[in-house]
Formats: C-alpha cells, sequence, structure tokens
C-alpha cells in the first residue's frame, strides 16, 4: 500500500513527526546548560539536580500522586461497574440513560465540569455542612467523576468482546453467579481494569482545571505549579519534570502491554 | 434457589444503583446549582453570590431571580463574539485536524495487519502524556527565537523571525496537536472494517482511485468522521489551556472568559451563566455524536 501511494507515506511520515517532535524537543532541550531553553549551549544534567531540590515541585508531585491513586481506585470500581451494567443488563430506557450519561463527561469541555463541581461543593457544605472545605477529598471525587466514564469504554470494549462459555459453563455446573464473577469473569476482565486503573491515574495527574476550582488552600497539585511556572514563560526545570514523566508514562504502557499481552497469549493457549 | 435469586437481584440492584446514585449526585445535579446560581446576585462574601430564597425585613420568604446574567451576556458585545469567536476556532480546528488525521487513519487502516496495532499505539501514547505540558513544548518551538523561527531562518526561507507564537496560529497548532487522536481513533475504526471488495469492483470498472475514494471510501467513513469531529468540536468549544499558554489578546474563547469571571473577576454568577449558555450550545453536537456511537454500536 505504501510502496503505491507516496501521498500517503509522506502524510504518514508529517502526522507522526507533528505527534512526536515537540515532546522530543522537549527531553533534548532538557540537557541544555543553558537557561535559554532553545539556545543549545553544551551538555548537562544540572536542570534535573534543581528539580530534586524544588520543595514546591516535589510536594505537589506528592500529592498528586495520592490523589491520582486515590481516583484511578474509585473510578476503577464505578466503571468497571457501569461497563457491567451497559453489557451484561437487559437493554432498557435506564440503560440507555446511563450510556449518555457516562459518554457526557467524555467531551465535556472541563472548565464546567470545574466550575459545577465546584458550586455542588459550596452547596453542599451550606446545606448538610459537608465536605468541609475543599482539598484533596473534593479533587479526588471531582477526578473520579469524568474518569470513570474513560474506565467504562475500556471495560466495556473488553466485556463485550470476551468469550461468555466459560461463565456459562460454571453457571451449568452450579456455581454461584457472585462465584462465577470473581472466580471467571474478574479475571478475564482483568488486563482492562489494569488498562482503566493507569488511564484514570494519568488523567487525574493531568488535570489542572478541575482540580483548579474545587481545590483549596494548601491543596496545590503538581499541574498547578507547573501552569504557573510556564505561565512566567519556558523554564528547564519543566523540561526536566517533562522528560521524567513521558519516561515514567513510556514505561508504564511498556510494561501494561507487555503483561496484557503475555494475558491474551496464555488465554489464547488456553482456549 | 429462592434465597439464591434475591441475592443475585440484591447484587444486581446494587451494580447498577452505584453508577447511578456517583453520576447523578457528581455529574448531573451540578449542573441544576449552575442553572440556579447564573440566576443569583453576585455579592462580596463568601460565597460570592446572594442565596435566591431570602427572607426579607418583614418575615417573608422571598425568592429572588435575576436575570441580570444573562441580560449582560446578550448585551455586551464581547460575550457574543467570544461565542463567535470559540465556534469559529472549533470548526476550522476540526477541519484542520480532519485534514491530517485522515490520511493517518486511511494509511493504519491499509497497513500490513501486523503494523495496525504498533501505528495505533503510537498515535495513543502521546494522550498519555501530560497535555500541559505537551501544549508547553510548544511555546520553545513557536516563539521568536524558537526551533522553528532558528530552522526557517537558518534554511534561508525567511530573513526575520516571524511572529507565531501569542497568535490565532499557534492555537490552531496547539488544537490540532492535542486533538488529533481524537479524530484518527474513530475514523480508523471505520476505514478498518471497509469491505475490500468494493474498491477492487469499482477498480474493475475502470473507476479512477480519485473517484473510488470520493464514491465508496468518504460516504462509508461518514460516521466515523462525524464521531471524531464532534470528539474535536465539543471540547475545544471550551479549552481553556491552548488559548491561554499559546494565544494572545485577539484570542477570544468562552472557556477563557469564563475562567477570568471566575478567578479573576470573583463573577459567579456571570461564569454560572456563561457555563449554561455554553451547555445549551453544545447539546446539538452532543447529540449528534451519541447518534453516530449508537450506530456504530448496533454494527458490531
Amino acid at each position: 500500500m505504501f510502496r503505491r501511494s507516496p501521498f500517503l507515506f509522506s502524510a504518514m511520515i508529517f502526522g507522526y513527526a507533528f505527534l512526536y517532535g515537540p515532546i522530543l524537543s522537549l527531553i533534548i532541550y532538557s540537557f541544555n546548560e543553558s537557561r535559554l531553553v532553545t539556545v543549545w549551549a553544551g551538555f548537562s544534567t544540572k536542570w534535573y539536580g534543581e528539580l530534586l531540590e524544588n520543595d514546591q515541585i516535589l510536594s505537589a508531585a506528592w500529592l498528586s500522586i495520592k490523589i491520582a491513586a486515590m481516583n484511578a481506585s474509585i473510578a476503577t470500581l464505578l466503571g468497571t461497574l457501569t461497563a457491567i451494567v451497559l453489557v451484561r443488563f437487559r437493554r432498557t430506557r435506564l440503560r440507555s440513560a446511563l450510556d449518555t450519561l457516562v459518554a457526557a463527561p467524555l467531551v465535556m469541555p472541563e472548565v464546567i465540569i470545574g466550575l459545577s463541581l465546584l458550586l455542588l461543593f459550596v452547596s453542599m457544605e451550606q446545606i448538610i455542612g459537608w465536605p468541609s472545605g475543599r482539598g484533596s477529598t473534593t479533587i479526588t471525587l471531582a477526578h473520579a467523576t469524568f474518569s470513570m466514564a474513560y474506565v467504562t469504554v475500556v471495560v466495556r470494549s473488553r466485556l463485550a468482546h470476551m468469550d461468555q462459555s466459560l461463565e456459562e459453563a460454571a453457571m451449568d455446573l452450579g456455581a454461584h453467579p457472585f462465584k462465577v464473577f470473581f472466580l471467571i469473569t474478574l479475571p478475564i476482565i482483568s488486563p482492562a481494569l489494569l488498562a482503566g486503573w493507569l488511564l484514570a491515574f494519568t488523567l487525574s495527574m493531568d488535570d489542572l482545571i478541575v482540580a483548579s476550582f474545587v481545590s483549596g488552600p494548601g491543596s496545590t497539585t503538581l499541574p498547578m505549579v507547573v501552569y504557573s511556572s510556564v505561565r512566567l514563560g519556558v523554564s528547564p526545570e519543566i523540561n526536566a519534570l517533562a522528560t521524567i514523566l513521558v519516561l515514567i508514562v513510556a514505561l508504564a504502557v511498556l510494561v501494561a502491554g507487555r503483561v496484557i499481552y503475555v494475558q491474551e497469549k496464555r488465554s489464547q493457549s488456553r482456549s | 434457589m429462592n434465597a439464591r435469586q434475591s441475592i443475585v437481584n440484591w447484587g444486581r440492584f446494587w451494580v447498577g444503583a452505584l453508577p447511578w446514585f456517583w453520576l447523578g449526585l457528581f455529574f448531573f445535579l451540578p449542573f441544576l446549582f449552575v442553572l440556579k446560581i447564573s440566576l443569583a446576585e453576585p455579592q462580596l462574601a463568601q460565597p460570592p453570590y446572594m442565596e435566591l430564597i431570602r427572607e426579607f425585613e418583614d418575615g417573608i420568604m422571598t425568592l429572588v431571580v435575576n436575570f441580570g446574567n444573562y441580560q449582560l451576556l446578550f448585551e455586551d458585545s464581547l460575550y457574543i463574539n467570544a461565542l463567535i469567536s470559540s465556534v469559529k476556532v472549533a470548526s476550522i480546528s476540526t477541519v484542520l485536524a480532519i485534514l491530517i488525521g485522515y490520511p493517518m487513519a486511511y494509511g493504519i487502516a491499509r497497513a500490513p495487519t501486523h503494523w495496525r496495532l504498533p501505528l495505533l499505539m503510537l498515535i495513543i501514547l502521546p494522550f498519555w502524556t501530560s497535555f500541559l505540558i505537551r501544549v508547553y513544548a510548544w511555546i520553545g518551538i513557536l516563539k521568536n527565537n524558537g526551533l522553528l523561527n532558528q530552522f526557517l531562518m537558518w534554511s534561508g526561507l525567511i530573513d526575520a523571525p516571524i511572529d507565531i507564537l501569542y497568535t490565532q496560529t499557534a492555537v490552531y497548532i496547539g488544537i490540532v496537536y492535542s486533538y488529533l487522536p481524537f479524530i484518527v481513533l474513530p475514523l480508523y475504526a471505520t476505514l478498518v472494517r471497509l469491505d475490500n471488495s468494493l474498491l477492487e469492483a469499482a477498480a474493475d470498472l475502470g473507476c479512477p482511485p480519485i473517484k473510488q475514494f470520493l464514491l465508496i471510501t468518504l460516504p462509508l467513513s461518514l460516521p466515523g468522521l462525524i464521531a471524531g469531529s464532534m470528539l474535536v468540536f465539543i471540547p475545544v468549544m471550551g479549552e481553556f489551556v491552548i488559548p491561554d499558554l499559546l494565544g494572545g489578546p485577539e484570542t477570544l474563547m468562552i472557556g477563557k472568559l469564563m475562567w477570568t469571571e471566575f478567578f479573576s473577576n470573583k463573577d459567579w454568577p456571570l461564569a454560572s451563566a456563561l457555563a449554561a449558555v455554553l451547555l445549551v450550545v453544545l447539546i446539538i453536537p452532543f447529540v449528534l455524536l451519541r447518534h453516530m456511537e449508537q450506530r456504530a454500536e448496533e454494527v458490531e
């Protein structure tokens, strides 16, 4: 195909260069000696050293990691339940409504999600006294709300395409439905749960807008620190931070991909 | 058996109820509060709006509804212009994303089978890395002494650096770059299912490749094209980070305006009214998106 169409080939080369060029330039210039990010002045790792001494960035990163892990766990639970309803329950009006409701956070502009959740939290505090003030709890609740939509997409496609004969066999042999779920269904869809958890984690680590609306004093997340420093102009420390984040993500995707691949092979050889 | 059935029913009830409870409380209910606050009057206090139901001196509870925020939105040309400008930016970005994304999706769908998954992974991978940081990367590339201007001057195409950063061009580049995966993935999903025999039959009957594309491939990929376009158009309408970091003074967008009203002017009621208007505008594209997605599910 590519040999027949030079246009298609060059369009794809351009497309991938467009996607990866900026990320590559960030990584290269994180090793730049000069503070002027785009003027090359020799190889240096000093910005990594400065990054590791920047307490503001480190504490924000730690807070973000805690929120992201909590968020990912809640979102995976809720997203999996939603996927089960959408794939396994009878088709009713209620199911279609849930389908639309869970699709909305995927495209909803973050400024609307952030503002509306803030107004909810403020009003709830006035009426029932909870949540008292805003901080990591409100950020976690807000993140879980849009993350669960992404988890639903991932788990749903796995659930819809899985082979149901094992479940049916176990049911025929008299296994309790709960037992069937925990011993058969859950292990089969577990790669999707892992992928969903990781996706929810990165979505939370990355969110600036929703967190800015629903955070309170003392709960500054990593994107908020990055944003305020980026607004002042380019800084090599942010390049160093970006490089570390990209490496972690690439590693996580490789490991998760490997786990899913091995699982897939094993289930294929079994059947 | 009956006791067991009732336990199963109880379990099924909770599996269904929990997502409903969560989305109802944290996704649907908040919109009602946006509506409510958009009808409130601003005040200098914490929180910075007045309650709709207030007790006056005579001890009677009265409902005070203020349409002033909406009136301001329709009278002050700033807000109308921001809405028009957002629609324009979102539409042009969507078209640009299609121009770059369509050949990529087509190329991946036509690639040898064992190439498809890695090529697709490479499209998704940037989505996993920080959005904020990927937008930030463009500052270093587009600024006056940035990589792009250095390259253009080195190649002799220009003599003096051109202004790209803090212009509308930079906003378009940033949006297309960030939202490209959203258009490639649904397009790929429809293109990969395309029946090759249709194209072969057309070719056998002497139909030139361009005509084959326009008469067969393009119409059949329309559901993916529309779904992908909406996945770009809807979120871009409320985009804040890209116009804020890459755009200039002439960049006027609803999302940025909402942010300013909320964080700088502390006018929560006006920000809520803006959010409500944006929500109403987005209903039509959202319904279109859902329609296309449901069609895709039925095909499966």
